[in-house]
């Protein structure tokens, strides 16, 4: 009996010890949209994994907590007086997680395997900017030719291929973070894997599960090391957002990446302050193929956008989650003004059906020859309703609606395909906050996504002209009268404004709102 | 019986190559493929991706390139978590399928076969109507609903049970989706059960046993139950297959890393080597358990025998 008594004792000072540790560490499980395809950053292109490897390294520059541009691996930077070369210097303890010095020659390194075709990156494209990258990335000269130079261990030069006000912004994308040369070299594409990933952030690779979570830990190299609080991070993909409402609610997971909208009056009850709606960089719309006879004439097009109530679906069907959209560019973006919204934005839905009715008059349609059209979406129940909506809403106006759906794969590479259809729903989240990272979905250079087959020669002049402006404000307003003519044109429909949508424990601080829905969790603590 | 083990065993090769051959073909009839994105790619990009994962070459070029593959054991690279191999996928997911799956399928059959046998010995009493109806409800009620149901009864408003994860395999973490996949299993083994024994127990040779004078006990368990377990038996080598490959409901909802969710994902993505993987590993599922329930079937039924 005594021994037993005393055995017991034992495991209960165990079991305390444990706690105690275990206290100690503090531990942010995170709910994530869903499993990276990979954590090659090269490789990446999804917002979930941007997610993840943003706290497993560091670029040259970061976002902060806010979504400022702030200093990263980079102290400083300059650029020249023509704006395409960029100089950036790099702090002196910028170090990778196995202490080795982290070098401008290791970013040099990553940006000619990123843009280097045989890596099959599939986001390269967004670093054409830099010169070179695109000759470069199609194979036409070697990749060490691009424009990204190590003047020393620490100077890293960028030359460009023309301005790029957003420069800084797209160096915070996953397609610039570093790769460690000597775990590439040895390891191929298994350098992503727990055991041989050396990364530069704030936290490094423990364990990747598919479906069931991904766990990092605290890099105790990280020159900020000192001021991150968390000290293991798990992340958990959620294709359910059910699933995580209700881990959230079970106190299991601190932050939910999604709410399901169907729930959305039951969580804002329930959830109050912890549910965060937050205008996001993005656009949901329906491309017109501009190109054909019925839809070519710009009256049809603003017809239709005119008799959509937007107001209508962003709260009744997509339960607050999204935001009426009536321009293109979503406004608080960076770089811009005011959007250029449509003239019938605080028009009196009846008055604009009866002007709608009147310019599809004009362009020949009426009860007896009626426009029918084609809606392609695809499937997921809030695209299904939001088409059924604007069916019913162009009835009115005297609009036949037909739909085809399809899964995303098989949408999208219609779409592509350059497939016939009549309106096809796309969205875009921007990559970086800048209105050109909208307006250049529709020039005609641009087929790949350019699904309206949009070619107004004075808006690719525009763009072309916006491109070598160097003034900020010039160039904004030469991108504004780009938008004017978009919107005068409608080579898409803008329909809603994307939002994020977060659930964020009270317990998690330094979790601040902002437009990209950008949060490193190097920047937060928590309560335990 | 080793030779019919054998046979059997032989004939199920070819059966599993045409499976093989059927959906390899008729995936590939799908629009679309694994690198159609929102963001279109630059030809060369593609064209490097195409060759990486021999997409460029003609179709019965890849076709042969798979089975010869596949003869050495490589299910080939995933398309869609690209840091993984077919191979590793099914390796880390089966295991934790496959228990979920075990599990439920014993606790249905033990709680399928009490039940159903007390509703037959019963039968037409409150009990039986009680189970006939808890059973008729519970094929009913399909598991998407059930499961986050019971994540929200003991998940989160009564807080003992964890409303989902894996937790390393846990046993908190996995009670609530074995009762998950059990509650339908249970419900139709207790009615295959009370049909087959109703029907037992007036047989020849129960009604014999019977007038030996032997205890209701043994006669139950031991001569009719043997005879009421034969429908449940060809039951169980679909359900089992099916079970242990895992369910994309129950994954999805309780966030098991099992494989059950990497049919539908695989497919919508257009991963043409993870769709091939599990197609072959359920079809493999599908022609064992098979024959197990033929060798079991023998084994219950002196009148079939496979010599």
């Amino acid at each position: 009996m005594r021994r037993l008594l005393s055995r017991f004792v034992l495991g209960a000072a165990a079991v305390a010890l444990m706690a105690a540790s275990a206290s100690a560490e503090v531990t942010y499980t995170r709910g994530n949209d869903a499993d990276p395809e990979t954590l090659d950053q090269h490789k990446t292109s999804t917002i979930s994994e941007a997610n993840v490897l943003r706290d497993l390294y560091e670029g040259l520059v970061v976002y902060s907590s806010s979504a400022k541009v702030v200093p990263g691996v980079a102290e400083s930077w300059e650029t020249s007086d023509d704006g395409l070369t960029w100089t950036f210097h790099l702090r002196d303890d910028a170090k990778w997680s196995n202490g080795e010095p982290l070098t401008a020659e290791d970013f040099v390194f990553s940006y000619q395997r990123i843009i280097n075709p045989e890596t099959g990156a599939k986001y390269a494209n967004i670093l054409y900017p830099i010169k070179n990258a695109e000759a470069a990335n199609s194979g036409k000269v070697p990749p060490e030719e691009i424009g990204v130079k190590a003047l020393d261990e620490h100077t890293l030069q960028f030359t460009l291929e023309n301005q790029t006000p957003y420069f800084l912004e797209l160096l915070t994308h996953q397609t610039s973070l570093p790769v460690y040369p000597p775990a590439v070299k040895e390891f191929g594409t298994d350098f992503v894997q727990p055991e041989n990933m050396v990364s530069n952030g704030a936290y490094t690779l423990q364990e990747f599960t598919p479906n069931s979570r991904i766990v990092l830990v605290k890099n105790k190299n990280f020159h900020d090391a000192d001021n991150v609080s968390i000290d293991k991070v798990i992340y958990i993909p959620f294709e359910d957002r059910s699933a995580c409402l209700r881990r959230f609610e079970a106190g299991e997971v601190q932050s939910c990446s999604d709410i399901p909208t169907e729930q959305m009056k039951y969580v804002k009850d329930t959830l109050g302050d912890e549910v965060h709606i937050v205008p996001y960089l993005g656009n949901y719309y329906y491309a017109v193929k501009a190109d054909k006879e019925k839809l070519s004439d710009v009256r049809v097009r603003q017809a239709l956008s005119m008799a959509i109530d937007r107001e209508f679906i962003a709260d009744e069907i997509w339960a607050g989650a999204m935001l009426p959209a009536y321009s293109l560019v979503p406004p608080g973006i960076g770089n811009y003004g005011e959007p250029a919204y449509a003239d019938y934005k605080d028009m009196d839905p009846l008055d604009r059906e009866d002007k709608a009715i009147e310019l599809l008059e004009e362009a020949g349609y009426s009860k007896d020859n009626p426009l029918s059209v084609e809606i392609r979406y695809n499937t997921g129940e809030n695209h299904q309703n939001t088409a059924t909506a604007i069916a019913d809403m162009w009835k009115n106006i005297g609009v036949k609606t037909t739909f085809v759906t399809a899964d995303g794969a098989t949408h999208y590479a219609y779409l592509r395909d350059k497939g016939d259809f009549d309106i096809a729903r796309a969205g875009w989240i921007g990559d970086y906050s800048d209105p050109q990272n909208f307006l250049f979905l529709v020039e005609s250079n641009n087929p790949g996504f350019n699904y309206a087959n949009y070619d107004n020669p004075e808006y690719d002049a525009l763009m072309e002209k916006a491109e070598e402006t160097s003034d900020l404000d010039e160039r904004a307003e030469v991108l504004k009268q780009a938008e004017t003519i978009f919107m005068r044109d409608l080579p898409f429909i803008p329909i809603l404004y994307y939002s994020s949508l977060s659930l964020v424990s009270d317990k998690l601080q330094g979790w601040e709102d902002n437009l990209v829905n950008v949060h490193g969790t190097r920047w937060m603590s928590l309560e335990q | 019986m080793l030779s019919y083990v054998l046979r059997r065993l032989a004939t199920a090769i070819p059966t599993l190559f045409v499976i093989i051959t059927i959906s390899f073909f008729l995936m590939r009839v799908a629009p679309g493929g694994p690198f159609n994105l929102e963001r279109p790619l630059e030809a060369k990009v593609m064209e490097n991706l195409n060759r990486i994962y021999h997409l460029n070459e003609p179709l019965w070029r890849q076709y042969l390139l798979y089975l010869s593959n596949l003869l050495h054991g490589d299910l080939g690279p995933s398309f869609v978590y690209r840091d993984f191999s077919v191979g590793d996928l099914f390796a880390a997911g089966l295991p934790v399928s496959i228990q979920l799956g075990a599990s439920a399928l014993t606790l249905a059959l033990i709680i399928g076969t009490v039940l159903g046998s007390i509703a037959a010995l019963k039968q037409n009493s409150t009990i039986d109507y009680l189970v006939v109806g808890v059973a008729t409800f519970g094929i009913t009620i399909p598991p998407f609903v059930i499961a986050p149901v019971l994540s929200l009864i003991f998940g989160v408003s009564l807080g003992w049970l964890p409303a989902g994860g894996w937790g390393n395999g846990a046993l908190p973490n996995k009670i609530l989706p074995i009762v998950t996949l059990a509650l339908p299993q249970i419900a139709i083994v207790a009615r295959l059960i009370r049909g087959a024994m109703i029907e037992a127990l007036r047989s020849d040779h129960v009604r014999t046993v019977r007038a030996y004078g032997l205890p209701t006990r043994v006669v139950v368990m031991v001569h009719a139950l043997r005879a009421a377990i034969l429908p449940v038996v060809s039951y169980l080598g679909p359900a089992a297959a099916a079970l242990l490959t895992g369910s994309i409901v129950v994954e999805t909802i309780f966030g098991i890393p099992g494989v059950g969710r990497y049919f539908v994902q695989a497919a919508l993505n257009r991963d043409y080597t993870l769709v091939m993987g599990t197609v072959v590993v359920v079809s493999i599922f599908v022609v064992v358990f098979n024959m197990i329930v033929d060798l079991v079937y023998a084994w219950l039924d002196p009148r079939v025998r496979y010599d």
